[in-house]
């Protein structure tokens, strides 16, 4: 109609100009957690105020936006998000993987390899890897200053102790760039080795606690661990009941409650792709879609 | 090397040089000077008030001095000033070359922690990587401190106030220490714990030939344990001394009047 009633992707220049110099300083110093001034966003906090900032304030009118929430793309969380940009940026939205260069996720890294146009945005609730151990942030941040980080493994030694492994299964500790020690907000630690010398830029935003990180592309990312005890990312033993995969993150779906389930990709690109390519597991997706289609329709 | 290590106990580990600390007019410690010799034990006696707890967290760099200054012979043989030294060396320092512990067991442990992670953590802390060798070393460091083995992953709240306290002592020791700070150690414990507290303490001392500074009210345990004892009043030292000489033929009248406050057993 007339004159649009948002600056370009929400956020108003100065805000995005203060944010950006968080980025830079975040990607300058690799793990380093940047305070900066989060502002209110037209969503709870929880639901990606964070990422959302992050996202607005590197967001071009040339870039290719996807938004995924727990890898998948159809969720509630990832559709507004993704609406949230077309509506106020609009930028072109795509769910492949491969055509995005700005990728706003929650608790996943895509199953398919990153490349070097690609910028990856993480929702990060507690940006703190140290805080349940020691609750005072000025104690949190000496430690971090002096790199001082034999606390880190105390939790690690914790679990050993009482369940005979490392149950951290998600949020699980890296040492970035051989210095500081990050969260990588909660995916799943089979995603952690992704992160280490990824070609793409790593950003991470926490919209609630106020700070942002990166981990700039090619940067060794180290998961912490014991000599005895080594790093082993953890996966559900089973194909993709869709696409068959053997090598990608698996949800557990609940079918009925006689005790079924099905375990499928949890990146639902990956898995489409998968299927589109003549992949097919034990189970089939067309009978589900069917019911919904005819759901909609009738 | 004997005389090697003969030369290094004849020089001081710990000097302190007329160490003031006031609180806007009220002056907490006055003109405190002092040298500890390796394997020395020291008590710092005096009622509640007197200073004794400030001078105690002078000593230990845990509190800017006003006047004064304090010096440590380091682990490989430089005598360095306290205040000089940056954060990390002191913190460093403070995890591996000293111990501190605390009059309440859970100002100096993590209660929510197994007793294990509690003692393996100043071992993490310097770099330790092995899971079972870290294990190990806590599970021997619990059995010295008469921590039952099959303890060692309980949380330390789930332990006895004399359990906690002896837990302290095992976290601190555990990195081979030179010297150790203590602040009342035994407040708060019932008398047959204190005797057992005390008898492991003086045995510790005694096998790894630490240098402790125990500040305590209770001149038992100076008795018990000490070789030399201070007596402040009002910030000064006002006597000084062997311990059985002090104990014995107090010269100073407040001294002799803290000496006879004691029950005859």
């Amino acid at each position: 109609m007339n004159a649009p009633a948002y600056n370009f992707a929400y956020l108003d220049e100065q805000t995005k100009r203060m944010i950006r110099r968080a980025i830079l300083k975040a990607i300058a110093i690799p793990g380093y957690q940047v305070p900066f001034a989060s502002r209110e966003m037209p969503m709870p906090y929880g639901w990606g105020t964070g990422g959302v900032q992050v996202t607005a304030a590197i967001l071009g009118p040339e870039d290719v936006l996807k938004v995924i929430d727990q890898g998948s793309d159809d969720t509630t969380n990832a559709i507004s998000i993704r609406k949230f940009f077309a509506k106020t940026a609009g930028v072109a939205t795509t769910t492949a993987t491969q055509d995005a260069t700005v990728i706003q996720t929650r608790h996943r890294i895509p199953e398919t390899s990153l490349h070097a146009n690609q910028v990856l945005i993480y929702q990060v609730p507690i940006p703190e890897p140290l805080r349940f151990l020691e609750p005072r942030e000025t104690e949190t941040r000496r430690m971090h200053a002096l790199a001082e980080y034999g606390l880190m493994h105390v939790k690690l030694y914790e679990d050993i102790a009482r369940f005979g492994h490392i149950a951290t299964a998600y949020a699980y500790p890296v040492k970035v760039n051989a210095r500081y020690v990050m969260d990588p907000s909660p995916t799943p630690k089979f995603d952690n080795p992704k992160m280490d010398n990824c070609p793409a830029l790593q950003l991470f935003g926490a919209g609630r606690e106020k700070r942002i990180y990166a981990i700039p592309p090619y940067t060794q990312v180290v998961s912490l661990d014991f000599e005895d005890h080594p790093f082993e990312p953890y996966r559900f033993n089973a194909p993709c009941a869709l696409c068959a995969a053997e090598n990608s993150y698996l949800d557990e779906i609940v079918t009925d409650d006689k005790g079924g389930r099905m375990f499928v990709c949890s990146d639902t690109d990956y898995c489409e792709g998968r299927q589109a390519a003549g992949h097919h597991g034990s189970l089939s997706a067309a009978p589900y879609k069917e019911k919904a289609q005819e759901r909609d329709h009738g | 090397m004997v005389d090697q290590n003969a030369l290094e106990n004849d020089e001081p580990l710990l000097v302190a040089k007329s160490l003031s600390k006031s609180y806007g007019r009220i002056a907490a410690c006055r003109e405190v000077s002092f040298a500890l010799y390796p394997g020395e034990v020291l008590a710092i006696v005096g009622e509640s008030g007197s200073g004794k707890s400030t001078l105690l967290q002078l000593l230990s760099g845990q509190l800017a001095a006003s006047g004064g200054h304090v010096s440590y012979r380091m682990r490989d043989g430089v005598t360095r000033d306290l205040a000089t030294l940056g954060e990390a060396e002191r913190r460093f320092l403070f995890r591996t070359d000293w111990g501190f512990v605390h009059q309440d067991p859970a100002q100096g442990l993590r209660m929510a922690v197994s007793a294990g992670a509690n003692v393996g953590e100043r071992l993490m802390a310097v770099g330790w990587n092995h899971y079972g060798r870290i294990r190990d070393t806590a599970s021997d460091w619990l059995t010295r401190v008469e921590i039952d083995i099959a303890r060692i992953d309980d949380a330390p709240r789930t332990y006895s106030g004399g359990m906690r306290q002896r837990l302290q002592i095992a976290r601190n020791l555990v990195t081979e220490p030179r010297l150790v700070f203590m602040d009342e150690p035994t407040g708060g414990l019932d008398v047959s714990v204190q005797a057992r507290l005390l008898d492991l303490v003086r045995s510790l001392v005694a096998e790894l030939g630490l240098a402790v500074i125990i500040v305590t009210h209770d001149l038992a345990v100076a008795r018990l344990l000490s070789h030399r004892v201070m007596v402040m009043k009002g910030g000064r030292v006002i006597e000084t001394g062997l311990t059985d000489q002090v104990l014995d033929d107090p010269r100073e009248p407040y001294t002799q009047l803290l000496v006879s406050s004691i029950l005859p057993p």
